[in-house]
């Protein structure tokens, strides 16, 4: 039985779906992260979770009891969990008290409540500020002050809303450690929001993919990384090439996909007729300024059209009848001369074409 | 001219030497609007919680008429109270008229609208992710008000001090339902404006002083809470 399950939840706010027809299963112990741009509804879906808002229709299922039975019900079942808000805000009290208030507003027992209170302190490094007034910190120790009071209570289930969102660099790679080392220390199921991929694969078990309000694809990272559903999960998860075609013909999975400007082969159990997009990852593709003989299956000859470089890394935009982004290193970019109308060859082999049927859809 | 500087230098003479008269209507005015205040306020913070923190309908009109009482004229509750206080009046037969439980009454009702606004809007000044962050660790609906009410603890405060202000420096009451009866109700206000008619300027001028002074006092506090 999962931790927490919902079914067919969905929100309306304004004649307008916030979220629609949410199926989720998460287990105990599980870290689950939810990614998904800017307005796609996860806070909205992490507040349903923490029973702070009732759906407009849908259940949640916490430990397999229905939140939405009563109100004193839901105080309960919440205060068996924790939720992190995107933006923490303190109370204009002590850091000590910051962190206590959960455990007194469960009425444990005072001598408990500063053991609890202090050991959690010394977990996040907030030890020597613990009497200072809350409103003094800095804006990354005031989200470790939100994590310690959120898990001070040792909830079952720790909701994390965008958790690094808002720091600098230096404090957004603390609070991940930190929060690794939380999962780790006190196995708390975990579900996070995160607009950024990368923080999905560094932390969690599985992730969704929630675009506009739906979930579009669940899975293990490295599975939605790879094979992404459809194209919007595509383009969200770093896919930059997707080129539309159609499948012409195909023998043992490898398919010749026509683009209209070239024939791309790839690897696809779809059939001869299938509409279908060819996803490529700009880091899969070489290019080279001669016709080379390579075992990539796939070559065109293009011009380039733009080459822009940050930091160590070249996007090359190559133009071979369909656009392609390559991303090369900023030397080999400096040595091949790779220039704005430079001819080129752009490779790239059959296995690194992931192809996805073009309505949605599986 | 003369006078208004005999007068003073008489004013100040009567504060330094702690003149008996001027000590006892000082100390009784402070007594009587503190208590009103206090009450006042016993009544006012829940209220304005409760207010605050539920929706129903006609709340805003409500907000909106407590704040248009904040300019209730004091002569308009002073009738109000007299009305209900005199002989033949509903309440007369408790015999409050003139005395200064008559005086706080009036008060009470005078700086209730203040009270209530002003810790309304205190209420409403509280971050409001503040409430969703005591709800999602746990706090109950009872919870959740007492954080928000120490949260707003300074703005609450300066609520207060406003009301006491008001109580103080208001003479319509004092003189209608207190009479300025000479060791009794005679307050700072009601002294001022009686016996400054009668020719006792010095006395006058020493009590408006006092007031002043006092007004500083509540304003150098209402500065620091509203600074925090």
């Amino acid at each position: 039985m999962s931790l927490i399950e919902t079914v067919n939840l969905c929100q309306r706010f304004n004649e307008r779906d916030i979220l629609s027809n949410i199926n989720l299963k998460v287990d105990k112990r599980e870290v689950f992260a939810l990614i998904g741009p800017t307005g796609a509804g996860k806070t909205t879906l992490l507040r349903l979770l923490n029973m702070l808002d009732l759906p407009s229709s849908g259940k949640i299922y916490f430990d397999g009891i229905d939140t939405a039975e009563s109100a004193s019900n839901r105080l309960d079942l919440r205060r068996r969990m924790a939720f992190v808000l995107q933006k923490p805000v303190v109370f204009n009290m002590s850091v000590f008290d910051n962190v206590a208030i959960g455990l007194k507003w469960r009425h444990i027992e005072k001598s408990a409540v500063k053991e609890k209170t202090n050991a959690i302190l010394d977990i996040v490094g907030l030890s020597s500020y613990k009497n200072r007034n809350a409103r003094t910190l800095s804006g990354g120790e005031v989200q470790r002050v939100a994590i310690a009071r959120a898990v001070v209570s040792e909830p079952e289930v720790l909701l994390l809303d965008e958790p690094s969102a808002n720091l600098d660099p230096v404090s957004a790679a603390r609070t991940e450690e930190l929060l690794k080392d939380i999962f780790h220390r006190f196995n708390i199921t975990t579900i996070m929001a995160t607009h950024d991929m990368s923080q999905g694969q560094r932390m969690a078990d599985r992730v969704a993919v929630l675009l506009n309000g739906e979930i579009l694809q669940t899975g293990e990272w490295p599975d939605v990384f790879s094979s992404p559903r459809n194209k919007e999960v595509a383009s969200f998860v770093g896919v930059e090439n997707i080129i539309d075609g159609e499948i012409v013909s195909g023998q043992d999975s490898l398919v010749a996909i026509d683009t209209g400007s070239g024939i791309i082969e790839a690897i696809s159990d779809f059939p001869p007729g299938e509409k279908v997009c060819a996803c490529i990852r700009p880091e899969d593709i070489t290019i080279a300024t001669s016709k080379i003989s390579t075992s990539a299956r796939n070559s065109f000859a293009g011009k380039i059209r733009s080459s822009v470089t940050f930091g160590a890394l070249t996007r090359v935009n190559v133009d071979c009848g369909f656009p392609l982004v390559v991303l090369v290193t900023k030397r080999s970019a400096g040595e091949l001369g790779l220039e704005k109308g430079r001819q080129v060859y752009a490779s790239f082999k059959a296995t690194g074409v992931h192809v996805i049927k073009r309505d949605g859809g599986i | 001219m003369e006078e208004i500087w005999q007068g003073l230098i008489k004013a100040v003479e009567l504060i330094i030497t702690l003149d008996p008269e001027v000590v006892q209507i000082a100390g009784r005015s402070l007594r009587i609007s503190a208590t009103s205040a206090v009450l006042a306020s016993v009544i006012c913070i829940p209220l304005a919680s409760v207010i605050h923190f539920n929706n129903f309908r006609g709340k805003r009109v409500l907000v909106n008429l407590i704040q248009t009482l904040y300019f209730i004229p004091t002569v308009a509750v002073g009738l109000l109270v007299l009305v209900f206080l005199s002989r033949a009046g509903p309440l007369g037969e408790l015999g409050l008229l003139f005395s200064p439980t008559a005086i706080i009454i009036g008060q009470m009702i005078l700086i209730t609208p203040i009270l209530l606004g002003l810790t309304i809007s205190a209420l409403s000044g509280v971050d409001k992710t503040l409430i969703d962050t005591a709800r999602s660790l746990g706090a109950s609906g009872l919870q959740i008000m007492f954080l928000i009410l120490k949260e707003a603890r300074f703005a609450v405060m300066a609520a207060f001090i406003m009301g006491f202000g008001r109580a103080i420096s208001e003479v319509g009451i004092s003189l209608m339902v207190g009479g300025n009866i000479r060791d009794f109700t005679r307050v700072i206000t009601t002294a001022i404006s009686l016996e400054s008619s009668k020719g006792d300027i010095e006395l006058s001028f020493a009590l408006a002083i006092i007031l002043i002074f006092l007004a500083l006092i509540a304003n150098i506090l209402l500065n620091r809470f509203q600074q925090r």
